[in-house]
């Protein structure tokens, strides 16, 4: 079957593989680079536990195909923390509890990290509607919904 | 879940793309966002030997006016459309659409051309685009034409795309003054196909009187159902509650829709026919209100 080389930049830095065309973007991430930090949840497109951001954008990343991030910036939830200090919607969910059994929490914090970079004061309605593809069997949503304002409130507090 | 094995192509020019089309035929299929594609790949619902990726050809992703009309690239994602201050401003049936496909992260890759290619009667641009008296101009080895959307929906994921033609565009004439447009859907919960959905676009004309209606429902039935028994009796007439209850009746009762998990056909009939009023009240709303 067809193989492609692929050239994909995985938190700022250049990596290449051979994949065969049906390789999908979350096993390439696991499977063939080791990052089991994206989580495969439902595998229909539903629950969002496999969101990373291709370029920049959160995507479910069972329902892209690694050839398709060919030549593309991927971030995924291990790109979050720098220099062993938590990232402030990481450290957000910690401080407020936003996860229990925490499977949903990658692609929440994915979703979260992409919604505060173009809105830097959301309210409630406009996080839950921007996490909308993301499903959380334990939480019931609330201390998500607190985790992110209390990240949006300390990426505020730094920028000033 | 893994798809079966196939071939990737990822032709840069739409000519390149269509010669791909053109050698496998049948067993190519054209991947633009790949939200309805992939996950039918992937349950093996569905199979083709060769997928040509339209995602790195330039110049297909825009939503522009232009002549009369309203152009939207066939590549353009949902979520482009979402956020275009053009479509909010101007065509709310569409910001009302975009607005409830899917969930926000499959808006990010998903594509209006897709949407309507796609041929499923569940997805909701096909009746907001049949409402609105879209024209969709397809690409292929013999040039470009343009096909009316009365005429694109031949069936269960079943349309007049040739398998060498690619949905390069769509286009929604521009709306005269005083109109307005709304898309009203019930679904069980972000992300679900329509459990009966409607749109509506209208223009008023003298008196306040319907001078033009479209409307439309989602899935009830294998194809997006024009509602025209519905359009004829408004059309000429003002649109009072009670005719808006009349037409919504005889648009639940253009609907065949089949009865499962969400619902019996009586149920689904119902919700067409209560969304349909709800969608014509809105759009005589923005419609005095443009």
């Amino acid at each position: 079957m067809a193989q492609h080389k692929i050239r994909v930049k995985v938190q700022g830095s250049e990596r290449e593989a051979e994949v065969e065309s049906r390789l999908l973007l979350v096993h390439f991430l696991r499977e063939v680079l080791g990052l089991t930090g994206t989580h495969i949840g439902c595998d229909t497109t539903h629950c969002g536990a496999c969101t990373v951001l291709l370029d920049g954008v959160p995507v479910k990343s069972c329902t892209v195909l690694a050839v398709q991030a060919d030549g593309r910036e991927v971030t995924t939830v291990e790109g979050l923390e720098k220099d062993g200090k938590l990232h402030p919607i990481q450290e957000g969910f910690w401080q407020e509890h936003g996860l229990q059994c925490g499977f949903c929490t990658p692609g929440m914090l994915m979703t979260s990290y992409a919604l505060l970079q173009h809105n830097p004061d959301p309210g409630e309605a406009e996080i839950r509607q921007a996490i909308s593809g993301n499903l959380c069997r334990c939480t019931g949503y609330v201390n998500i919904v607190k985790a992110v304002r209390y990240a949006a409130g300390k990426l505020r507090a730094a920028e000033v | 879940m893994i798809p079966a094995a196939f071939d990737y192509h990822a032709p840069r020019t739409l000519d390149e793309a269509v010669g791909l089309l053109e050698r496998h035929g049948d067993d190519a299929k054209v991947l633009s966002g790949g939200q309805s594609l992939l996950p039918l790949l992937k349950l093996r619902l569905g199979a083709a030997g060769h997928l040509v990726d339209i995602g790195r050809i330039p110049g297909l992703e825009y939503v522009e006016e232009r002549d009369g009309w309203l152009a939207i690239g066939g590549r353009t994602r949902e979520s482009a459309l979402e956020h275009s201050d053009l479509i909010r401003g101007k065509y709310p049936l569409l910001a009302d659409t975009t607005a409830v496909i899917a969930d926000p992260l499959v808006r990010n890759l998903a594509t209006v051309g897709g949407n309507l290619a796609h041929g499923d009667p569940a997805n909701d641009h096909p009746a907001a685009m049949m409402a609105l008296g879209a024209q969709v101009v397809a690409t292929g080895p013999r040039g470009t034409r343009t096909i009316a959307i009365d005429d694109f929906f031949l069936g269960l994921f079943q349309t007049a795309l040739e398998p060498d033609e690619i949905l390069t565009e769509i286009r929604v004439p521009q709306p005269p003054p005083r109109s307005g447009g709304a898309y009203r859907k019930l679904e069980r919960k972000v992300g679900d196909f329509a459990t009966a959905a409607a749109a509506v676009q209208v223009t008023l004309g003298t008196g306040g009187k319907v001078e033009r209606v479209g409307i439309a429902l989602t899935n009830a039935g294998a194809t997006p159902i024009r509602a025209a028994a519905a359009e004829r009796f408004l059309t000429g007439k003002k649109p009072t509650a009670e005719a808006i209850a009349e037409a919504a009746s005889l648009a639940a009762a253009a609907a065949s829709p089949t009865a499962d998990r969400r619902g019996s056909v009586e149920y689904k009939r119902a919700v067409a026919r209560v969304l349909t009023v709800r969608a014509l009240e809105r759009a005589v709303e923005r419609a005095k209100e443009s």
